[in-house]
């Protein structure tokens, strides 16, 4: 199993060169790192080609000096988790939507916009979700001052 | 004329507080719109401001129908994280409370279900099987819902003398008494013509809005986290996830009862067979080292999970909560345009939304 995880994320990366990933043995994932501009197209192989037809989760992760977009791809076949991230802009964070991949998506990314403050493109609906419309500033960023 | 319809905030049949905005056409719908976000209380943002452990007992609040799966995934994640094995013992006595509290979930959904349909006894019977699940985890834990049980590296406590014999004979009684209220429900003319063939969510449709638990298993995905990424005992005692092919409402209703037997021989035979021993690993760490990781866990209502990411200081850096409910609402808009305004509760009854964690 883990060596066809390998074999796997090899033949990924032979297909999009400037690609980098991290096996993680027996927990059956794999983490990839891509562009941004990227994103959408790498998302749309691993569904159309890698059989990742499952998107569990859309997240973010604020690290202060950058900022991470997270996607949960799984599969309803098999038990094994590609977690893709991308890195954005802190200032002007923004990336392409992917709902036309997975309607599911709207409410994942409309979460993530309303607590972190990234942009989808191309997303139609992109409201706040959780918190009220007239809210200020999203507070998962780490310099989001809550007192 | 078409016009636009507010179901909720606080309508009977959105069983929470959300609200579902529906259009329609005289007496069919045309479109939903679900709009979310009346219980958020924030917590991944608090789960930044407390320790590790203190953690704990917000995921048992997720869901307070079916805390000790929350519990499971967050302490599950924390622990892979810190590369922690829990004793055997502990590992038998997760598994258990796990699959009882599966029962007690669906014993939630199978009377509030009924009472939607307008079949009031079957609340009643329903209510009253679920109470023996209860008091069999407060024999355990001392808490009737929010358990808190789960520990980093195994449970909090050790099972009490005669709560193994004692929760088998619940368990041997619920079996028993199911028989009547399922068929109170499977005889009824009324109830079958109002779920069958209604809130049809097609296989492809499914995998579209990334359905999980009893829902795609309606769908004849075969798909459970148990089956699939196998966690706790799962894997060492062979677990074979159960699956209609019918995709309406009748489907998910048949899921739901066919899991609760099947979570009631699951936990029969690992409380027959449990060993003895510690329930605590010898040492714990009280903070993981750097990293991260995606972990997941089935819940009574689908895939629960947790990404987290840790920067080896007291707290967590960022927890991220997937919750099944959460996409079950966002997929009302794939089932429910075009059945009828009579339809509603039937469809969202069969989803088992909580809104608990969808919010969090």
């Amino acid at each position: 199993m883990i060596l066809d995880l390998y074999r796997i994320a090899e033949a990924i990366r032979a297909s999009h060169p400037d690609l980098e990933f991290d096996v993680k043995e027996g927990e059956r994932r794999v983490v990839f790192k891509v562009k941004a501009e990227k994103l959408h197209n790498f998302i749309k192989f691993l569904r159309d080609e890698v059989g990742r037809d499952f998107l569990s989760t859309v997240t973010a992760v604020d690290y202060s000096d950058r900022m991470e977009v997270v996607y949960i791809l799984g599969s309803y076949s098999d038990g094994f988790i590609f977690v893709v991230k991308t890195e954005v802009d802190r200032e002007n964070p923004e990336v392409e939507s992917v709902v036309d991949l997975f309607p599911t998506a709207n409410f994942h990314e409309r979460e993530v916009y309303d607590m972190f403050g990234v942009r989808f493109r191309n997303h139609p609906n992109l409201r706040r979700l959780l918190l009220p419309d007239d809210f200020e500033g999203h507070p998962l960023r780490k310099d989001y001052e809550w007192w | 004329m078409e016009m636009w319809v507010n179901f909720g905030p606080q309508h009977p049949f959105t069983h929470g507080l959300w609200r579902l905005k529906v259009k329609v056409e005289g007496e069919t719908v045309v479109d939903v719109e679900p709009t979310i976000g009346y219980l958020h209380r924030g917590v991944e943002k608090l789960a930044e401001k407390r320790s590790w452990v203190k953690f704990i007992p917000y995921n048992d609040r997720l869901c307070y129908v079916a805390s000790m799966g929350w519990t499971e995934g967050y302490v599950g994640a924390v622990e892979r994280l810190m590369g922690v094995e829990p004793p055997e013992r502990a590992l038998y006595l997760r598994t258990i409370t796990s699959e009882l509290q599966r029962i007690a979930s669906h014993f939630v959904w199978l009377g509030a279900y009924s009472i939607d349909l307008g079949n009031f006894t079957a609340l009643l019977f329903a209510v009253r099987e679920r109470e023996f699940i209860l008091d069999s985890l407060s024999r355990l834990t001392g808490h009737r819902m929010t358990y808190n049980y789960p520990r980093f590296g195994g449970v909090a406590r050790d099972a009490p003398n005669g709560w193994v014999e004692r929760t088998i004979r619940y368990l041997n009684r619920i079996e028993r008494k199911m028989n009547d209220f399922v068929n109170l429900m499977l005889d009824n003319e009324t109830f079958l013509k109002r779920v069958q063939g209604v809130g049809i969510l097609k296989k492809s449709v499914a995998k579209e809005w990334g359905v999980t638990g009893p829902v795609a298993r309606g769908s004849g995905l075969k798909v459970d986290v148990r089956y699939n990424d196998p966690y706790l005992l799962y894997e060492e005692i062979g677990f074979e996830p159960v699956v209609e092919k019918d995709c309406d409402c009748f489907a998910r209703y048949m899921v739901r009862i066919r899991e609760i037997y099947e979570s009631i021989t699951i936990a029969r035979e690992l409380l027959m067979r449990l060993p003895e021993g510690d329930v605590m690993a010898k040492r714990v760490p009280r903070v993981p080292p750097p990293g991260e990781i995606y972990y997941r866990v089935e819940v009574p209502r689908g895939e629960a999970g947790y990404y987290i990411v840790s920067d080896g200081k007291d707290v967590p850096y960022r927890v991220k909560i997937r919750s099944p409910a959460y996409v079950h609402i966002q997929a009302t808009k794939a089932m429910m345009p075009g059945c009828n305004v009579a339809d509603l509760p039937a469809i969202l009854g069969s989803l088992d939304v909580c809104l608990g964690d969808t919010d969090r």
